[in-house]
């Protein structure tokens, strides 16, 4: 069987741009090239997919999402977070490990691999904890992890505050190739705050939490990597010391990498008034001079890459006391369009959009993908003028946890592919 | 006028207007508590569920008493004795509640925004006994009622908060509602207490207490709770009452017509010296008289009253 993906724009940063046929053969590209009629003599059993107008990339990956199982399938499981990610574009994500129990052992790792095969969607590259139990106090066995599929490791959700043990998970980690992705965060400057530290805070009676609560341990951590020389990856950077701290180091040549959510280029702590339990997150939304900053960070490079923090929850851990809700918001649907408003907007190209939901993930992850010939099929399309309003109650996801319904986008995933299966085609 | 709220959640959604009808109704209001025959039938046949999460006595004896006085049936509710120790959320609750058709819950809850989500979910009258670092609005109206009974006017006035301005509702829900009436509101205390931008609610912000003392019309001392001290807010009661205490030393530097207030309960010898909340110019038992007052004027508005309460 051969597909056929046919006079769309094939941009696949740093290699392709322009009118292109992509031919696909048993789930692998096979030829890429400029328009073309016939496919040898074996017209009749090409399945041609028509992408004039449409823009075709490489497929998107989301290297930060939570699916919750194993432990509260009733928010999210694999089966409907890969739905999700195939409804928003995505052909790959990276599930972190904080599920129950959390992923610290090849055994967790292994039924993760299990259940994504059997939902037969989009790849999914299980992060592994860097302590057991996401405790901070000893390393998993990050060789044998890697052999079950680990990808990479993380205690996210949690800081490691031991920074002997950080210093040690990165040299540790380094020995397998596996890259370490930082959750930074000062618990004890965050104390009991549960959204940003300022005006608004003030004026709702919400104990805050700082900046520096964030950026002390981005910083630490930089400090960490350049002794250790190993791969760090900084998670949902949401402050401008942050984004200055990161843009430093990657001058003075660290090997450090960094990715923010669509959250925090597109909200601030405004939209926190009236208590609204959808737009409580960690870290939490920022000051306009925040969004600012990342957005700079952005355009300039300094954050590679665009990753959504899919975190579901239900409305059993939402519709409480603000206090007292969890943390997070669903992000797999709505980062596309989210990111296509930065391309609209001008803060960056469309080529840079790409790189950063997919070729600078793929690279960070050490994925060889993109659009040539013998790679895997994992390709995304992108109608990008088409508008559309964000409506939860059509979300594959289980949860409706997000700030952006009802919100006006225009630019949106059309069919994603994986292995040259097509997993969504609206 | 007539008054079409809803709830009484916070003084931002209060204008200057409806501030004047609620303090006007709790004058008239106020005359019942002084007759011998303490009660009138005007909210007879009304419910009223006093909705408590925290512990509370002046607040909820007042709206207690409130309710009593205007004939409305008046139950209480704590945390230890509802289903939330069972378990139960506070929209479940709170939901429960509305099926057995009160007038109005009045609410206490130690997180901000609870009265908020409360409002948001039932159809019932919701008024906020104060949530948590938020808001307390009667408490504001019956500090308004106090100084207007005892200065004529508020506008103009210098009105010195001091203490723990970070973790008060009552200084959030003051500095806006005197601000509103036309007040300047000066805060005062250590910069560990002062939260970020409390500027952009329309006072003044010094960290010496004596600044503050000086220039003050009215002088509102807040509660100093020793478990701050854990967090690192300040050094030791004996320190602070040094520092930010409102002792007769102090005192001498103020006008000499000044109020001195207090929304309890007050820590003698911390924040204010025994011979100055018992003093002259202290107008502390006042407010607790007049929050009954606007509590009965609240209750009355909210059930729909329009006419004078006093010729029921």
């Amino acid at each position: 069987m051969l597909t056929l993906i046919k006079g769309g724009r094939v941009i696949d940063p740093g290699n392709l741009d322009g009118i292109m046929d992509i031919l696909i053969e048993d789930g692998k590209i096979v030829e890429v090239g400029g328009q073309r009629s016939e496919v040898g003599g074996r017209k009749s059993e090409v399945k041609v997919i028509d992408a004039l107008g449409k823009i075709v990339t490489p497929g998107l990956i989301d290297m930060h999402v939570h699916f919750r199982e194993p432990g509260h399938e009733y928010k999210e499981t694999i089966e409907t977070g890969c739905m999700s990610a195939a409804f928003g574009g995505f052909t790959a994500v990276c599930t972190m490990p904080n599920t129950i129990p959390a992923n610290d052992n090849t055994q967790v790792t292994e039924y993760i691999l299990k259940k994504a095969k059997l939902a037969d969607t989009v790849r999914v590259y299980p992060v592994a904890a860097i302590s057991p139990g996401l405790n901070g106090k000893g390393l998993c066995e990050y060789g044998e992890l890697k052999e079950a599929g680990a990808i990479a490791l993380s205690d996210d959700g949690n800081p490691v505050r031991n920074s002997r043990l950080m210093r040690r998970a990165l040299e540790y980690a380094k020995g397998f190739g596996l890259p370490v992705i930082s959750h930074c965060e000062d618990l004890d400057l965050v104390a009991s705050g549960v959204m940003n530290e300022g005006a608004v805070a003030t004026q709702m009676g919400l104990a805050g939490i700082p900046n520096a609560a964030e950026s002390i341990m981005v910083m630490r951590d930089i400090a960490l990597c350049e002794l250790t020389s190993a791969s760090l990856h900084i998670a949902h950077v949401s402050t401008a010391e942050s984004v200055r701290a990161i843009r430093e180091a990657k001058k003075r040549g660290i090997s450090v990498t960094a990715e923010t959510a669509p959250h925090y280029f597109s909200l601030t702590e405004e939209a926190v008034k009236e208590y609204n339990t959808n737009t409580k997150m960690n870290p939490p939304l920022r000051s306009e001079h925040d969004r600012k900053a990342v957005l700079e960070g952005l355009s300039d490079g300094t954050i590679d890459v665009i990753a959504t923090d899919h975190a579901p929850h239900s409305s059993i851990e939402k519709e409480v006391e603000f206090d007292l809700a969890a943390n997070g918001i669903i992000g797999l649907e709505t980062s596309l369009p989210l990111g296509m408003k930065l391309v609209e907007t001008g803060i960056i190209s469309l080529t840079e959009l790409i790189k950063k939901m997919s070729t600078n993930p793929a690279r960070i992850l050490g994925l060889d993908l993109g659009i040539k010939k013998g790679s895997p099929a994992d390709i995304t399309i992108i109608d990008p003028d088409i508008s559309f309003k964000i409506d939860a109650d059509s979300f594959q996801s289980l949860s409706r946890n997000t700030p952006f319904d009802g919100w006006d986008m225009k630019g949106k995933a059309v069919l994603t592919m994986v292995g040259g299966k097509v997993v969504y085609d609206q | 006028m007539g008054f079409a709220k809803k709830d009484i959640l916070d003084m931002e959604s209060l204008s200057v207007d409806e501030i004047n009808f609620i303090l006007n109704t709790a004058e008239k209001m106020k005359e019942i508590s002084e007759r011998p025959v303490k009660k009138v039938p005007t909210l007879r046949g009304k419910t009223v569920v006093l909705f408590f999460h925290e512990p509370s006595t002046r607040t909820r004896t007042s709206f207690d008493i409130a309710a009593k006085r205007l004939s409305a049936d008046c139950l209480s509710i704590s945390k230890s004795s509802s289903s939330i120790i069972k378990g139960e959320t506070l929209i479940d609750t709170a939901r429960n509640l509305e099926a057995m058709n009160p007038d109005i819950i009045v609410m206490r809850h130690s997180l901000s925004g609870s009265s908020h989500l409360l409002a948001r979910m039932v159809k019932t009258s919701i008024i906020n006994a104060g949530d948590g670092m938020h808001a307390h609005p009667t408490q504001s109206l019956l500090d308004l009622m106090s100084v207007r009974e005892n200065k004529g006017d508020i506008s103009g006035l210098n009105i010195a908060i001091i203490g723990d301005i970070a973790h008060s509702r009552v200084a959030r829900s003051n500095i806006i509602g005197f601000t509103k009436m036309g007040a300047h509101v000066m805060l005062a205390g250590p910069p560990t207490m002062m939260p970020k931008g409390v500027e952009t609610l329309g006072a003044s912000v010094t960290y010496n207490a004596d600044d503050a003392v000086r220039n003050a019309d009215v002088i509102m001392m807040l509660r100093i709770q020793k478990e701050r001290q854990k967090s690192f807010l300040f050094s030791t009661e004996r320190e602070y009452a040094k520092v930010y205490g409102l002792t007769k030393e102090r005192l001498k530097n103020a006008v000499k017509d000044v109020l001195i207030m207090h929304p309890g309960p007050i820590n003698r010898g911390v924040e204010i010296a025994p011979e100055v909340a018992d003093g002259p110019y202290s107008i502390i038992m006042d407010q607790v008289t007049n929050g009954v007052a606007v509590r009965m004027a609240l209750l009355y508005l909210l059930t729909g009253g329009t006419r004078n309460a006093d010729t029921d």
